[in-house]
């Protein structure tokens, strides 16, 4: 089972974070998913939440270089989902009338993990990036974030030179590299 | 100011943005100087974070614009009934195409029966004709929740509730006191049924959730109270490779499922529950863990996802402790007792169980 060149090319738009391509997978997968998690236990906020990490999980996959999928989106997605609904399920204690199984489903728990680990990344960052403060969260998220040149920045939030805001934002880098090292070196 | 400039360096390095002599005297630094080294790898490996960072913030960006736009676009649905009727008529708009392909209602039908045929001999060999099946399973699903919905308008749920989840109980006291899990008690009220399908109402009476255990009292006129309970409830630790049985509600009827204690202590080592070997399904939690002998001995909870057969009980101890902690906090239920006497002893199986089903009951819970 080889996903067709269809599916081929919409992943590559996913992996461009092209908004056509990713509506055109939410559209086709979202409600199998909705009615899944609904239909165990699941509101819609949690359908939401669920299917949106699978897809970030599937943009992740997609990035890599060495990157196949040997199943139809669908098939992927489905699994993603139900992995991660029953793993929270789980961490909840529940064990009531749940989860049915009928669907087919592959393998996905390696890049589950490697998700996670992402995930983990993710969320280490964001944190550190909001424990800044301002100006130098703006200022980092200006340069990194939205890619604008020095010039610009420094116009916009009002030093005299692109050298002074240049040195600011390596002083707002230092202290966000302090923070980001020091949550993720525990987090390994 | 040093860090800055340093900083500076190695960014514009990492960029490729210095000139070939500025670039091959700082790899010379980064040569010498270990430390230098280490920083340079070091930023590399953060700004590669960064970037990861930057792309992961925009898919998900991406993502809740897609999504509100096809909320808008009455592709998908968020909150209210669950479009039932809706669903059928997506499933069928989705498979439009393969209909046009196959260009004949004839040839529609015949995939439609070699789907049929394909799901129930569960051999696969075309992809697509396997989606056919899985889409009628959807639909069957989605009827039958159709059917669920009949059921509870004259079942003794009130008429405005929804079911939310179903498991096993068991009696503690003939005056209805009911033992089963506290995790299966989601929502407002729950309705106890027998082995025979009658349904009474009932009350929650108190509620563990550390030790994952409720007593339900019924509160229905209809219950008749049974002059005692055939089985004992054990107060001490069971044995390793004892072997037991549980009766309980995986589906409508009563299911019975045999296997043996497997560790004394549950998941990670919890000292609250027993692992034991048997199959149980959802709807099997809350239902009664019992000896040879028919006492019992725990209260099926949980399972391991990934594993197979290894399931947990609640130690039946932990029963008497929440009974007691119930007594202490209402008078009224001073006068609970539990079954001293049991009639299980030596009996075979089939006995056994034929004087223990009907102790046994469908907990119903429901909610707004």
């Amino acid at each position: 089972m080889k996903g067709d060149s269809n599916e081929q090319a919409l992943l590559k738009g996913l992996a461009n974070n092209d908004s056509k391509a990713i509506e055109t997978i939410y559209k086709d997968n979202f409600n199998m998913v909705q009615t899944f998690i609904l239909n165990n236990n699941g509101s819609y906020d949690e359908a939401r939440d669920i299917f949106q990490e699978a897809m970030i999980a599937l943009y992740e996959k997609a990035q890599t270089e060495s990157f196949v999928l040997t199943c139809q989106i669908k098939t992927y997605v489905y699994s993603i989902c139900r992995r991660l609904w029953l793993k929270r399920l789980q961490q909840l204690g529940r064990f009531t009338q749940q989860v049915d199984s009928l669907e087919e489903t592959v393998a996905v728990e390696e890049d589950l993990e490697t998700h996670e680990k992402r995930n983990a990344e993710f969320v280490i960052m964001d944190r550190a990036l909001n424990s800044l403060g301002e100006p130098c969260k703006s200022l980092l998220e200006g340069y990194y974030l939205k890619k604008m040149d020095m010039n610009a920045l420094a116009s916009e939030f009002g030093y005299t030179n692109a050298d002074n805001a240049k040195n600011q934002k390596y002083k707002c880098l230092l202290r966000l590299k302090k923070l980001f090292f020091s949550q993720y070196n525990i987090g390994e | 100011m040093d860090d800055i400039l340093l900083l500076d360096a190695i960014e514009r390095y990492l960029n490729g943005e210095m000139n070939a002599e500025e670039r091959d005297y700082f790899e010379a630094l980064r040569k010498k100087t270990p430390e230098i080294d280490q920083m340079v790898v070091e930023h590399n490996m953060f700004l590669h974070q960064m970037d990861l960072y930057v792309a992961h913030s925009n898919i998900k960006h991406t993502l809740n614009d897609v999504h509100t736009q096809l909320i808008s676009k009455g592709d998908i649905y968020e909150g209210g009934e669950i479009p039932t009727r809706g669903k059928i008529i997506q499933f069928w708009n989705k498979y439009k195409r393969v209909t046009a392909i196959a260009a004949s209602v004839g040839g529609v039908i015949a995939l439609f029966i070699s789907g049929l045929a394909l799901y129930f001999s569960s051999i696969v060999t075309d992809p697509k004709l396997q989606q056919l099946g899985k889409d009628l399973e959807a639909v069957k699903k989605s009827q039958q929740y159709q059917g669920a919905i009949i059921n509870e308008v004259k079942s003794k749920i009130p008429l405005n509730a929804r079911l939310l989840s179903g498991g096993s109980g068991f009696l503690i006291d003939t005056k209805g006191y009911i033992v089963t899990n506290a995790h299966v008690l989601r929502g407002t009220g729950a309705i106890v049924v027998n082995n025979k399908g009658e349904e009474f109402k009932s009350s929650i009476v108190f509620i563990d959730q550390l030790k994952d255990l409720a007593i339900l009292k019924i509160t229905d006129s209809d219950y008749i109270a049974a002059k005692s309970i055939p089985y004992t409830i054990q107060k001490n630790n069971a044995d390793l490779g004892e072997e037991i049985f549980t009766l309980g509600y995986p589906r409508n009827d009563i299911v019975y499922g045999m296997g043996y204690l497997s560790a004394k202590t549950g998941f990670n080592g919890d000292s609250l529950s027993y692992q034991i070997q048997i199959s149980a399904n959802p709807g099997n939690s809350g239902a009664p863990v019992f000896n040879k002998d028919g006492e019992v001995i725990g209260v099926l909870s949980t399972r391991q996802a990934q594993a197979e057969g290894v399931t947990f009980a609640v130690k039946s101890k932990n029963i008497y402790s929440i009974v007691e902690d119930l007594k202490n906090s209402d008078s009224a239920y001073r006068k609970i007792k539990m079954p001293t006497k049991s009639t299980l002893k030596g009996v075979v199986r089939t006995s056994q169980i034929n004087k223990v089903e009907d102790f046994v009951y469908y907990v119903k819970a429901y909610g707004k």
